[in-house]
């Protein structure tokens, strides 16, 4: 077979008829080879995350639950019965302060970390090794362990803490049973598990920076917290507004903390959207009303989507 | 007698630096020394509080260890999970290598808009979608099936690993193929014998993430699973071994433990494309 490129090939066209062979052949026309490749994928992510997203839409807005086999529309019966729920609104408000406090504590810890583990050092490998544990390791298994540092009995902070005279007389918190604490908690094991991701996120900004740019600030004699705020950190601005958005989804969509290690507890204090979702939708049977909180967590998601699209727009166009 | 405190101030510096390296991964790490520990230590050592936790007031015992691997189903568990997770890497290196070489090489515009569309579903989060699955799964008859998971968690793996072989495939050199293609082959052939077997770091990295997304994935499988001979390791552990009020912790941390560090060591050695793959379009 003497076949050249596509482009050869269609050169050659239009002086001479190609062998039809090729020309009928769809695996040898790019556009059509392009279609055929890609179709699997496309078809597989409308048919397994489009469509569910659909059902979701259309279960909020009928009556469905675990058990019923037919779907009747009832308008926005769910949506008005959930906006009548005060524990809907703890969840919405637990969700972003979950989010909000754990993604700043993220973010500047994050950089800060970065900075520390940005330059070569003896033993940089076991510390990178050591900082990523937390979100290499499955999540649900984090938990647990944290489950066990914040036990109410064999708390080992709070035996620490008593070792080191620093809580006194019958003072014993309950970490996960005080409401709270317990929203410190879950906040501190979020923080944990995202941290690592954030970090390496930010590290792979701060070594895109060209040396020339820090050798000119030396030169021109700028200090450590000019240079970090002036040409550092103005820099890295979009790498670390990537580290948040996803940051933001992780957390606002998370169960699986709270799952673990509250079950949304004490007094629904810790329930989160996703979770209410979860005790609603599976465990109470009640698909209709669980799917209706579940998309509550769209309109972050849409937000999240609409800054990627900007950025990804500005790189398109450099 | 100027350099003095120069000194002074880079020891000074090199201490901050230390120290803030120690708090860090001290606050990172302690949970996973913490499951060391306790994994090793007799129940009876566990539970008294007049022991310090941090020492054993007891001789190390491998007791917990030998309840999770035969008092439970935890050896099930990781076969279950290692089924689940080859297949969907199989499922994944499917559509994903091929749409990702379209995406890079074949499509124009509009390739570039749905290679963007297809990472924001990425951004669809499991939360959102579990509530419809779990009555796709039963009308599918897979309630409580591993298969379940087969179906399911592509949905996932594929929109990032086509954005990931995406990005592989455009760092290749175009000539590669187009040699091939002037020797005679067929793009498609091209792209089957040589831009394939170049490919293999790109794939690999797909078979690493796919395979730590399956061991990490906890809502589906609590939500499709419900016996204990099909449970992945995820939602195992944490739910048999965590029902009623005895909470056997030693083994408990012990499968923390033998689950995670294995995972976290190969993951290791490919974060840094992973967050190549999560920034693309950011950083250049």
């Amino acid at each position: 077979m003497s076949a050249s490129g596509e482009r050869l090939a269609s050169a050659l066209a239009t002086h001479a008829p190609a062998p039809a062979r090729r020309r009928i052949h769809p695996f040898d026309d790019e556009s059509w080879l392009g279609r055929i490749l890609l179709a699997p994928a496309v078809v597989y992510i409308v048919a397994l995350v489009g469509f569910p997203f659909f059902l979701a839409i259309s279960y909020s807005v009928s009556d469905a639950t675990v058990g019923s086999t037919t779907l009747h529309f009832v308008g926005f019966r769910n949506y008005a019965q959930i906006f009548q729920d005060p524990t809907f609104w703890r969840s919405l408000r637990n969700a972003v302060v979950f989010t909000g406090v754990s993604q700043v504590l993220v973010v500047v810890l994050g950089k800060i970390l970065a900075m520390a583990i940005y330059a070569d050092f003896p033993g940089k490998w076991i510390v990178r090794f050591l900082i990523l544990l937390p979100w290499v390791a499955p999540i649900s298994l984090g938990s647990i362990g944290w489950l066990w540092i914040f036990d109410p009995v064999y708390s080992v902070i709070n035996w620490s803490a008593r070792a080191l005279h620093l809580f006194r007389g019958g003072f014993w918190p309950i970490w996960l049973g005080q409401p709270d604490l317990a929203m410190a908690s879950i906040i501190l094991v979020d923080v944990w598990r995202l941290l690592p991701l954030a970090t390496v996120i930010i590290l792979a900004g701060m070594s895109s920076i060209p040396q020339d740019i820090h050798d000119a600030a030396a030169v021109d004699g700028a200090g450590f917290w000019r240079h970090l705020f002036r040409i550092n950190l103005p820099l890295i601005m979009p790498i670390m507004l990537v580290a948040l958005l996803f940051g933001i989804v992780f957390t606002f969509t998370d169960l699986i903390v709270v799952y673990v290690l509250t079950r949304g507890g004490p007094f629904d204090s810790t329930q989160v959207i996703a979770s209410y979702a979860y005790f609603t939708g599976v465990q109470g049977g009640d698909l209709a009303t669980g799917a209706a909180i579940s998309l509550f967590l769209f309109p972050v998601l849409v937000a999240v989507a609409i800054v990627f699209l900007t950025i990804a727009k500005r790189t398109e166009v450099t | 007698m100027t350099h003095r405190p120069l000194i002074i101030v880079r020891s000074l510096k090199r201490t901050v630096h230390m120290l803030l390296l120690a708090a860090f991964v001290a606050f990172l790490a302690f949970p996973f020394y913490w499951m060391a520990i306790t994994t090793f230590k007799s129940t009876r050592d566990l539970i008294d509080t007049t022991h310090n936790p941090f020492l054993f007031g007891a001789p190390p015992t491998l007791d917990n260890l030998r309840v999770l691997f035969f008092q439970t189903d935890f050896g099930r568990w990781i076969a279950n999970t290692a089924e689940v997770g080859v297949l969907v890497t199989l499922i994944t290196l499917l559509l994903a290598v091929p749409a990702g070489y379209a995406l890079a090489r074949l499509s124009g515009r509009w390739g570039h808009r749905l290679g963007i569309a297809i990472f924001l579903t990425y951004l669809i989060p499991p939360t959102i979608l579990f509530i419809p699955f779990s009555r796709i799964v039963a009308g599918l008859g897979l309630q409580d099936s591993l298969w379940s998971l087969v179906l399911v968690y592509p949905s996932f793996t594929v929109p990032f690993c086509t954005w990931l072989m995406m990005g592989f495939f455009k760092s290749i050199p175009r000539d590669i193929e187009e040699a091939a293609m002037i020797d005679g082959l067929s793009r498609f052939r091209a792209f089957v014998k040589v831009v394939v077997p170049v490919s293999s770091a790109g794939m690999l990295t797909v078979v690493i993430f796919t395979l730590t997304l399956v061991m990490q994935e906890f809502v589906y499988a609590l939500t499709f699973i419900t016996t204990s001979a099909h449970y992945t390791v995820s939602v195992g552990v944490p739910t048999f071994l965590v029902r009623g009020d005895v909470y056997f912790w030693g083994s408990l941390m012990g499968a923390c433990l033998i689950v995670s560090i294995p995972v976290a060591l190969v993951y290791n050695l490919f974060v840094d494309r992973f967050v190549a793959g999560f920034t693309v379009g950011a950083v250049k």
